[in-house]
């Protein structure tokens, strides 16, 4: 703390981190491509991973962008009690624990949920959820509200008086279509459709409870049985190096596509197209009501099951609980005190090459850079000694991305109004922080501290690397899944699901009151 | 005295040539057309802006490369001279020290020149509750606090009515006999400029000139002048 703050007072903290950032990330990376074998130690498995990461990706990413174009369309021109709440629950999944969304998932689309016992009642084959089908379901679930708010955002970008304009030429919803929307959807969806590729290339958690076998296991996965079951180092080093460059022709593919940013404002302009009428009145309503129960459905059977086990919960599920919210709180404390830190040096117009070093985390998946650490750990720490703090580290840096898209634009903002004010009146170091900094960024700090404190307390990725004896709260669950102890899992779903949603409650609400 | 010795500020394709001195207490009006630099003018004395060649000078000791908050200087901007997040006293407060740790004495020195600039009972409001008279007394408080021998004014005073805008200006007046401060003044209208400064530096084609008599400038304006006084 002290260093740090010595840091900001002499302006060398932005420079300091970024250079801490892209030296871990990148000696991370180094370490990983120093302990690869070459491409020829890959099996035809191995490959099989490949191909099935970029094609579950690819396919997730076009339904979901597909899938939402009705939800979006129906949200921009309808009004309707719940709207408001509607569009705000669609952010939700963003900081829904994979895990819980796939207990719920299995509640309802697994052998024994209501989809199943329906299709066999009527005779018709099962479907099953586990294997890729179900890989892909997780990723809709996930990706579907995010692309929805992402075309939302496209519609609700058509100027209003396009709309009436094209009301007074009395255009039929045809005419509409052809001369408004569309255009807006081709240049609009190919960013929507990266948004949701780029997430699903690093999907692990998702893959390792729905997926494996040879057909269902994405790279990050095969990582991680490279790792944790053949103990091979070299070919889960390997196989980051391929993840890495999978990363990274994405990152190509995107510098030719813009990604519109996730979370927007104006998400609830009042004064929205009027809607045609007749029957596609009840195909909105449909599609919006369709879009809610594929959401609301999975969440609300897993509590249903859930909730009222949670009295009876063992006691390791309340330990794993209390660890996890430590690690999220430190994590959260980490992830903001490093995006401050760079947001403040990007708004103070440092080289561009701060904002590239917070955006690094991009390119390294967490596995790639959990397997980075343990090799340059290892010699020194044991495996357990590793297992938490390892994690904490890279779920902050995971955050990192999210944090200074919310803080940069505020910190650049909080320049340019009191930069030169608090200058003159010699406003520097721990004075400034207090009195200018802290209290003008705290909403998008509490925003960010909120997210990142969220996405640690659900995060099931590096964790799995490690036998630990110390597992994090989604772990826990993940251990209830495996030896099939389902409303024990469904209990600790709930309490995951809960705190995760109240730990970015609090900073949220935190940041709004300062 | 302040002096600009030769300096040479670039931005781009704009460029701002200063060689001059102004006496100590001295009030100066800065007069000229849209983008010609009045503004760089105050910034380079503020802090803000560093010239690429040549000095700037207070009383002899080279202040060129000094940063914002050390220098002799007090500077009321366009807008934001206020924190909002800040009580009145807060922001008055600043100027005695910028952590806000006062001690007895210099809380009474910051409720003191609230009530001389007339904003006696409002120290603990918030500057958003305040009217637009209310909120640059706020700002005179300051700069009557932190007594800085140079005051920089980069029409603080625009958005207020005529009426208003003579009050202010008197009160500044009033704060600038006190402290002795050599006054620097951006303005746009030639009556603020008669009324307040004695002397003004007219900056055309990217240079300042030195200062001169403000009444025979403004009767007898240069043709660059007289073009945009219409």
């Amino acid at each position: 703390m002290a260093a740090r703050v010595l840091a900001l007072r002499s302006g060398l903290g932005g420079p300091a981190v970024a250079a801490g950032l892209g030296a871990l990330i990148l000696g991370t990376l180094a370490a990983v491509a120093w302990q690869a074998q070459g491409l020829s130690g890959l099996g035809p498995w191995d490959w099989r991973a490949v191909r099935f990461t970029v094609w579950q990706a690819a396919l997730s990413a076009a339904l979901s962008a597909v899938l939402a174009i009705p939800v979006a369309r129906a949200l921009a021109r309808r009004r309707f009690a719940g709207r408001g709440a509607l569009v705000t629950l669609l952010g939700a999944p963003f900081i829904l624990p994979v895990i819980v969304a796939i207990m719920g998932l299995i509640a309802v689309f697994g052998r024994n949920g209501a989809i199943n016992e329906a299709l066999r009642g009527a005779g018709l084959p099962e479907f099953i959820i586990y294997g890729w089908q179900g890989v892909i379901l997780a990723h809709v679930f996930f990706n579907l509200p995010l692309s929805v708010r992402l075309i939302l955002q496209g519609w609700q970008a058509i100027p209003a008086e396009r709309f009436r304009l094209a009301e007074s030429l009395g255009f039929a919803p045809r005419d509409v279509a052809r001369h408004l929307e569309r255009p807006m959807l081709r240049a609009v969806l190919p960013g929507v459709w990266l948004a949701v590729f780029l997430v699903c290339l690093t999907s692990f958690a998702v893959a390792l409870t729905l997926g494996g076998g040879p057909s269902a296991t994405t790279v990050e996965l095969a990582i991680y049985q490279a790792f944790r079951f053949d103990f091979d180092l070299g070919k889960a080093a390997t196989l980051g190096l391929v993840q890495i460059g999978l990363c990274l022709a994405a990152m190509v593919l995107a510098r030719r596509i813009s990604i519109p940013a996730a979370f927007g404002t104006g998400l609830d302009q009042t004064q929205g197209p009027r809607g045609p009428r007749g029957w596609r009145v009840g195909t909105d309503a449909l599609a919006i009501m369709l879009a809610a129960l594929f959401l609301l459905w999975p969440i609300m059977a897993v509590t249903v099951q859930g909730l009222p086990r949670i009295p009876s919960l063992p006691p390791e599920v309340w330990t794993a609980a209390l660890r996890s919210v430590v690690m999220a709180l430190i994590s959260a404390g980490l992830a903001l005190a490093m995006c401050l830190t760079l947001a403040l040096a990007i708004a103070r117009g440092r080289a561009a090459w701060i904002e590239a070093a917070g955006m690094l985390p991009i390119i390294a998946s967490p596995l790639v850079l959990g397997t980075g650490l343990f090799i340059l750990l290892r010699g020194w720490f044991s495996t357990d000694a590793l297992a938490l703090p390892v994690t904490v580290a890279i779920n902050a840096i995971m955050a990192l991305p999210f944090g200074l898209r919310a803080l940069i634009p505020a910190a650049q903002a909080l320049r340019e109004d009191y930069g030169r004010l608090a200058d003159s009146l010699d406003m520097r170091g721990l004075a400034r922080l207090r009195h200018l900094t802290l209290p003008r960024l705290a909403r998008p700090l509490g925003f960010a501290g909120g997210l990142a404190a969220a996405l640690a307390m659900g995060d099931l990725g590096v964790i799995t690397l490690f036998a630990t004896d110390q597992p994090t709260l989604p772990l826990k669950l993940y251990q209830l899944m495996g030896s099939y102890r389902m409303t024990d899992a469904s209990a600790c779903a709930v309490l995951l699901m809960a705190i995760s949603f109240a730990l970015f409650w609090l900073f949220d609400r935190g940041g709004r009151l300062a | 005295m302040l002096e600009f010795r030769d300096t040479i500020t670039t931005r781009g394709d704009f460029t701002l040539r200063a060689d001059l001195r102004i006496e100590p207490g001295l009030r100066v009006a800065i007069i000229g057309a849209s983008g010609s630099g009045k503004s760089t003018l105050l910034s380079l004395v503020g802090g803000f802006l560093t010239p690429d060649q040549g000095r700037i000078l207070w009383n002899g000791q080279d202040i060129t490369h000094l940063p914002p908050g050390e220098r002799p200087a007090s500077f009321l901007f366009q807008d934001q001279n206020l924190f909002p997040h800040l009580t009145v006293a807060q922001n008055v407060g600043l100027g005695l020290r910028p952590d806000l740790r006062l001690n007895g004495a210099q809380q009474a020195r910051v409720s003191q020149v609230l009530d001389q600039v007339g904003l006696d009972g409002m120290a603990r409001r918030l500057p958003a509750s305040l009217s637009g008279g209310q909120q640059s007394r706020v700002a005179l408080a300051r700069v009557l606090l932190r007594a800085r021998p140079i005051l920089l004014l980069d029409e603080p005073f625009a958005a207020l009515g005529p009426a208003l805008k003579t009050e202010m200006l008197d009160l500044l007046s009033d704060i600038a006999d006190q402290t002795g401060a050599t006054v620097l003044m951006v303005t746009h209208d030639p009556r603020d400029a008669r009324a307040f400064a004695t002397e003004t530096v007219l900056i055309q084609d990217g240079r300042a000139d030195p200062p001169t008599p403000t009444g025979p400038l403004l009767d007898h304006p240069p043709p660059g002048l007289r073009a945009y006084l219409g």
